[in-house]
């Protein structure tokens, strides 16, 4: 079942950007797109669990600030060494200006 | 059919393998390492595996399944002895011969001694199991002695002060980080050292090293439970030199990672290139990220290709709370202009006299300065030549220098 939780405002995520959400103890990205889309994945890089928020959005890839690996993160696919393993993505909606992430 | 060979299992090497499969070769691979293990992060030797003692073992770069699934041929613990060009082989140590089309070297590096007797006093670190011995010996109360105020000195030296410590630092030279690292950023590290409780002992010749002291050159004497030396490593060439090829500061390779013997290539800590970018420049970079990104270059390059290097050289050190990143090559760009992206932090920007930024050095609490030094590297990459004014200027936005 989804569940939906409310993670900030459209606006406070600027364009080809990201921004950390904590929620119950769990840790998340959000991002914005250059074309205005939002998405979510899990906040901690997959090699040594480094906060993503920090680092470099480009088109659709999210660079680790650490150790420069990437991923996609519209699919969470790895994309650059040293990660190899993947991210994991969560549902996003947009809803009076505020972005919600599925959480489940 | 020899196929393609590799000596020295770290992260050249292990990235080597991984490259060469992903690009779709399906021949032969033979890794052969002196070390006992698969290939590992060495990274965290100074860091992670000193302070934390519950760290399970070594962060492994390859494991048996990715070893089984790319069909490599390791051969661990075993040292090579001696190459033979002319019979394209390479002789073990224990005598037996294995062939090969086309040979990389990715032996890596390893630590300065101190000269003398001092050395036998002073340990090292380069290997899981020298950071180990380290950990061991670093508990609560005893003094620990760093010779050499560079990088992994400094990151052992904050180490040894999170595992309830004494700590002194000696470094003979005016500042720390005399290599690479500009004086603002350094003094930086050098205050954090000492607001941590690290007696620095800068700009002071050593006297008389003895089983348990350093003897200063000004008269001091630190007493020590454990002395270390982080005085700089030393590209590991013996095989290539005994073999006639060329050296120059480590194994000679050209743009191409090519050494001076055609079928022979080389990369990572041991490899010296010239660096088109930066005006042809011969560099040997000791620096992770560089293993990586040589190891990409020569799967290609083993494989038929013509790649030369181009790769911005980046490099980062963590320190306390502190996180330094570097890219480029600062002493291209003498011009030099600050930003502050943060409270705490700073960066500076090495412009050469036609305005092209040439490096990019910075320093803050965690992550903070980590985008920016990314976005620097682009415009390096791209030999951009961004206004002074706005690099200087916070409430411009870094990447909107990248589209202008
Ligand atoms: C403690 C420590 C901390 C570091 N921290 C950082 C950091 O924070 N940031 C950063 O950018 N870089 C850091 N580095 C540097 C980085 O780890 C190296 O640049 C990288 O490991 C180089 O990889 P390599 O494959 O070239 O060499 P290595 O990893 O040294 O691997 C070479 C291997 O070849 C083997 N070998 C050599 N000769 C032979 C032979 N004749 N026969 C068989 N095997 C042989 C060696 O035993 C070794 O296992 C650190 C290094 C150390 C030691």
């Amino acid at each position: 079942m989804a569940q939906w939780v409310d993670a900030c405002a459209a606006d406070a995520v600027g364009n080809e950007d990201v921004i950390r959400f904590d929620h119950a103890g769990r840790t998340f990205a959000v991002y914005r797109s250059p074309e205005d889309k939002y998405y979510a994945t899990d906040g901690l890089c997959t090699h040594e669990k480094v906060h993503l928020c920090d680092g470099l959005v480009m088109d659709n890839i999210i660079e680790c600030p650490k150790h420069n690996g990437r991923f996609d993160y519209k699919t969470g696919q790895a994309r650059g060494a040293p990660c190899i393993i993947n991210l994991k993505t969560y549902p996003t909606k947009v809803e009076g200006g505020r972005v919600f992430i599925d959480i489940a | 059919m020899g196929g393609i060979v590799i000596i020295g299992a770290g992260m050249a090497g292990a990235r080597a393998c991984i490259n060469l499969r992903a690009s779709g070769y399906e021949g032969e691979i033979t890794l052969i390492g002196e070390e006992v293990h698969l290939p590992y992060d060495r990274p965290p030797l100074s860091k992670s595996t000193i302070t934390d003692e519950q760290e399970a073992g070594p962060i492994w770069l390859l494991d048996h399944s990715i070893v089984d699934s790319l069909k490599l041929k390791t051969l661990l613990g075993m040292h090579v002895d001696s190459l033979d060009t002319a019979g394209k082989a390479v002789v073990l140590g224990d005598g037996r011969r294995v062939a090969y089309d086309k040979l990389l070297l990715a032996t890596g590096a390893k630590p300065r001694k101190l000269p003398g007797a001092s050395g036998d006093h002073a340990l090292t670190l380069r290997d899981h199991r020298d950071a180990i011995e380290l950990r061991r010996r670093f508990q609560p109360g005893k003094s620990i002695v760093v010779i050499g105020g560079g990088f992994i000195g400094l990151e052992v030296a904050s180490s040894a002060l999170k595992r309830g410590c004494s700590v002194a630092l000696v470094e003979m030279q005016p500042r720390i980080l005399m290599r690479g690292v500009p004086e603002a950023i350094a003094k930086i590290v050098h205050d954090r050292h000492v607001q941590a409780g690290v007696n620095m002992c800068v700009g002071v010749g050593i006297a008389e090293i003895t089983a348990h002291a350093v003897k200063l050159a000004d008269g001091r004497e630190i007493v020590a439970d454990t002395i270390i030396a982080g005085i700089g490593a030393a590209p590991e060439i013996r095989l290539a030199q005994q073999a006639g090829l060329a050296i120059e500061n480590g194994i000679a390779c050209n743009a191409e990672l090519q050494t001076s013997e055609p079928d022979i290539y080389a990369a990572g800590d041991c490899c010296s290139f010239p660096h088109e970018l930066f005006a042809g420049r011969r560099m040997r970079l000791e620096a992770w990220r560089n293993a990586q990104e040589q190891a990409a270059t020569v799967a290609e390059n083993l494989l038929g290709g013509h790649k030369a290097h181009t790769n911005i050289p980046w490099f980062w050190s963590d320190q306390y709370d502190l996180s330094l990143q570097i890219a480029g090559v600062a002493d291209l760009g003498p011009h030099v202009v600050q930003r502050v992206p943060a409270p705490g932090a700073l960066l500076l920007f090495h412009l050469a006299d036609d305005g092209r930024l040439m490096g990019v050095s910075g320093i803050g609490p965690g992550n903070s300065v980590a985008r920016d030094v990314k976005l620097a590297e682009m415009m390096i990459a791209k030999q951009m030549k961004p206004a002074a004014a706005a690099l200087a200027d916070v409430s411009v936005p870094l990447k909107s220098l990248m589209k202008g």
